[in-house]
């Protein structure tokens, strides 16, 4: 069985910013062909490095965004290159690319350039504020798309003499990335009805504005503003710790605490089993909490009174357990309690937890030119029929590109020329 | 001829909150015909945002959710509860006329009501089902529950954001949510192009934890590869990030609570930044990044002073005038309603809503050349639609309709 993609061919002209799409579409099944300067793609140069030691093709950070991808070198500052490139799309389903709004028209490699003799193309663009309007010349990095499209708003600490706080690992670039995945399978499926082809403008900025949840829906719909609060979600009104400590030093979350009264009373014998009962003042609301009649509502909580006291005894209460005992227990002992809690995990944490173990989350991709085989994060999601599979891991610079070449009627003696003339 | 690039799927939808709601959005955005159920048992109460804040006025009651109204746009609403058995029956219909039947419930949950994946194949043999929770439908935490947060926390996202010494400051909102939805979205239009091409439907098991942790790659590598972990006894600073970037942060800028972001890729931008700041920044330790990199406190002190007394737009604009990466960390009410690339794309699209009125919503990020998405009509009430589907595509009789609702079918 092969991926969902396995009829595609792909051609990626993508650094940092789109490279992720590139591989979503590639792990599917698609062949990817990955296009870079001869220089390779400034991805090479960022670190970490295989063994620390800095090479273009031992960055970590690229075989994580470029797997089952073959790559190419193509010098498209060179005539000959973009006559290359021209004809590697002509061999392609779908282009997508992450350049600056005007570099692949000033390369004459544009939709409108290229989709004249070939109307089946789909060519997604990603670019930080969409090709065209008002923002469109603004630079951006990651960083700098979280801080002005929302995110970062939204997280940090309670303490707001505290800069606000910007996630980890080039989530701006995975959540635009995400969006021309998402949308680029919605124009093949369009493709696969119709055999229109069509370019999609992914705007990166706009790609972060709706992935802020509720920050950007309050202000849509109450005009109001909601405030960042250590570990927990941003509000209006702000809302009780859920981060503590754990007996062994890690930091547990206890997320939204519960409020069926079966599992307050499971709460309760858990302090007694633990035998830390006495030692928790507020046992007796959880008493109360055990024998009411209902489910304590969200309303009831933003409300006050009686039922948004026990709440905050309950939640209070799996913060005291937790320094009782080790994160990973307070995890599973809340879990099979039938309550939402969590462990914060290390990302490698993930890679040795038994059910993402059983589950086969860890998959051995296999590096023949350093004789090893790595344990690569696995797939996002199931699809049994048309399996998610790394084929491959991330190319060498310019490992593919005689391979490829070959494939679109370029002779040996013309690719020595190309190779002469520096054009790959 | 369908019009828009989805116009021919139809998904018989469960799916709730933002992770399973936000999923079949993008495909009703872009003109699939996406069918929520909801329970009239309790009034479509197991989304929690089916009735919660943000409200547009002093209205409440499971109308009102403003969450729930912007997840559920562009979507036809049916009540129908599976506990009775004419429900039960009534269900198969639904399945019979669907591409896809998607729901995030709980593992098990739809299975135990006579629906797992083999009795929905019985009934159509290509259909596509999807099922998206936490952990999975198998495995040792299988009957485990999440939300965002716990997603996050457990695949590391939440531990990689923060400052250094300091607990971890975690994502301030359900990014895993979206997450979860834009995974859905993909593995769901594969699937339908899988059906495209072979006439195979499939079972979609969706784990947001393992999702999420392939947004975590590279720090997974690091580990896997050269045995270094991530926790550390200081924490991470994800401000300053992984990037090979001095300067690299979010800086106070003057006003309470405003903030600043820049970042300088290479030592050109460096020198254009110095420029700017003056003579204090005329040090030979920041001249190479390998120098930034090694003075990093004194150099983002440098930074930080200079901006700290200057409106953080302005710092922007100058910043951009010479070609570098800076950006105002923006409050909601100024990306939403002031900012140009913001409204000239469209992204706040007005919809209409029965009972809410004119509401504006979050758009889609992306623009189409040929099918390009609309978002116009507000969220279902709660059962709006019951006589367009059960009627309208099913051709069942106003009679039979209203009798069911009376037994408390619909």
């Amino acid at each position: 069985m092969t991926g969902s993609l396995n009829d595609l061919r792909v051609i990626e002209l993508c650094d940092e910013a789109g490279a992720w799409a590139g591989k979503l579409l590639a792990d599917m099944g698609a062949d990817v062909i990955k296009v870079e300067p001869p220089r390779g793609s400034i991805v090479r140069s960022y670190p970490p490095f295989y063994h620390d030691e800095p090479h273009p093709d031992r960055s970590l950070a690229f075989w994580n965004y470029n797997t089952s991808k073959r790559g190419v070198t193509i010098d498209l500052e060179q005539a000959a290159g973009r006559e290359v490139f021209r004809n590697l799309v002509a061999s392609a389903d779908m282009l997508i690319e992450d350049q600056a709004p005007d570099r692949m028209a000033a390369w004459g490699l544009d939709y409108t350039d290229l989709a004249p003799t070939h109307p089946g193309l789909i060519m997604v663009s990603i670019t930080p504020f969409g090709r065209s309007g008002p923002r469109s010349e603004e630079q951006a990095t990651d960083l700098t798309l979280l801080a002005g499209g929302g995110p970062v708003w939204s997280c940090g600490y309670d303490d707001h003499t505290l800069a606000p706080v910007r996630g980890h690992g080039n989530q701006g670039y995975l959540t635009a990335s995400n969006w021309a995945v998402a949308t680029a399978l919605i124009a093949l499926l369009h493709r696969d009805f119709t055999g229109e082809g069509q370019h999609l403008d992914v705007n990166m900025h706009a790609a972060q504005n709706v992935t802020t949840e509720a920050a950007s829906y309050t202000w849509l719909v109450a005009k109001q503003t909601v405030q960042r609060q250590t570990g927990r979600h941003a509000s209006v009104v702000p809302s009780g710790d859920v981060q503590v400590i754990a007996g062994d030093g890690r930091y547990v979350t206890t997320g939204f605490a519960p409020r069926r009264p079966a599992q307050i009373a499971m709460i309760l014998e858990w302090l007694h089993t633990l035998g830390i009962k006495e030692q928790f003042d507020q046992w007796p609301l959880l008493e109360v909490g055990a024998h009411l009649n209902h489910d304590i509502t969200i309303a009831a909580i933003e409300e006050g009174g009686e039922d948004a006291m026990i709440f905050g005894a309950v939640r209070a209460a799996l913060l005291f357990i937790a320094q009782h005992i080790t994160a990973y227990e307070f995890f599973v002992g809340t879990q099979s309690r039938d309550m939402q809690c969590g462990l914060i995990n290390a990302p490698d944490d993930v890679i040795d937890d038994p059910h993402m173990r059983e589950r086969g989350f860890a998959v051995e991709v296999a590096h023949p030119e350093l004789g090893r085989s790595f344990i690569y994060p696995g797939a996002p999601y199931h699809l049994p029929a048309s399996p998610w599979r790394i084929s491959r891991r991330a190319p060498l610079l310019g490992e593919h590109t005689d391979e490829v070449l070959s494939e679109i009627g370029v002779s040996t003696v013309e690719r020595q020329q190309l190779r002469e003339a520096g054009v790959v | 001829m369908p019009d828009k690039a989805l116009s021919r799927i139809r998904i018989t939808d469960f799916s709730g909150v933002l992770a399973g709601a936000g999923a079949s959005r993008i495909l009703a955005a872009f003109g699939a015909q996406v069918i929520r159920v909801e329970n009239p048992a309790n009034k479509g109460a197991w989304d929690p945002l089916r009735a919660s804040a943000p409200y547009i006025d002093e209205r409440r009651g499971h109308n009102f959710g403003g969450g729930w109204q912007n997840h559920n746009v562009e979507k036809l609403g049916v009540t129908l509860n599976l506990a009775t058995p004419k429900g039960r029956e009534l269900f198969p219909r639904l399945v019979a006329i669907s591409d896809i039947v998607a729901e995030n419930f709980a593992a098990g949950v739809l299975a135990r009501l006579g629906f797992a994946y083999e009795q929905l194949q019985s009934i159509k043999p290509d259909i596509i089902y999807l099922s998206n929770c936490g952990f999975g439908h198998w495995g040792p935490y299988e009957q485990f529950k999440t939300w965002g947060p716990i997603v996050q926390a457990f695949s590391g996202l939440t531990y990689t954001s923060g400052l250094p010494d300091r607990a971890p400051a975690g994502w301030g909102y359900s990014y895993m949510d979206h997450g979860g939805a834009y995974f859905g979205a993909i593995a769901m239009l594969a699937a339908l192009h899988h059906r495209h091409k072979t006439g195979e439907g499939q079972h979609i098991d969706l784990a947001t934890t393992e999702a999420a942790s392939t947004l975590m790659g590279t720090h997974i590598l690091d580990y896997t590869v050269n045995g270094r972990r991530t926790r550390n006894e200081h924490g991470v600073d994800s401000n300053r990030g992984e990037a090979l970037m001095a300067p690299h942060n979010i800086y106070a800028a003057n006003g309470e609570d405003e903030w600043v972001a820049i970042a300088c890729r290479d030592d050109a931008e460096w020198r254009a930044l110095a420029g700017e700041i003056g003579k204090r920044a005329e040090d030979p330790r920041f001249t190479m990044l390998e120098g930034r990199l090694a003075h990093r406190d004194d150099l983002e002190a440098l930074v930080g002073i200079w901006t700290a007394d200057q409106n953080k737009f302005a710092v922007q604009r100058r910043l951009q005038a010479l070609g570098i990466p800076a950006a105002a960390v923006q409050r909601p009410e100024e990306r939403v309603d002031k900012d140009p690339n913001t409204a000239a794309w469209g992204l706040w699209p007005q919809v209409h809503h029965n009972e809410m009125g004119k509401v504006r919503v979050d758009g889609i990020p992306v623009h189409a050349s040929a099918t390009d998405w609309e978002i116009k009509r507000g969220a279902p009430l709660l059962g709006q639609h019951n006589y367009e589907v059960y009627g309208g595509l099913l051709g069942m009789s106003d009679g039979e309709i209203a009798a069911l609702t009376a037994e408390g079918v619909l």
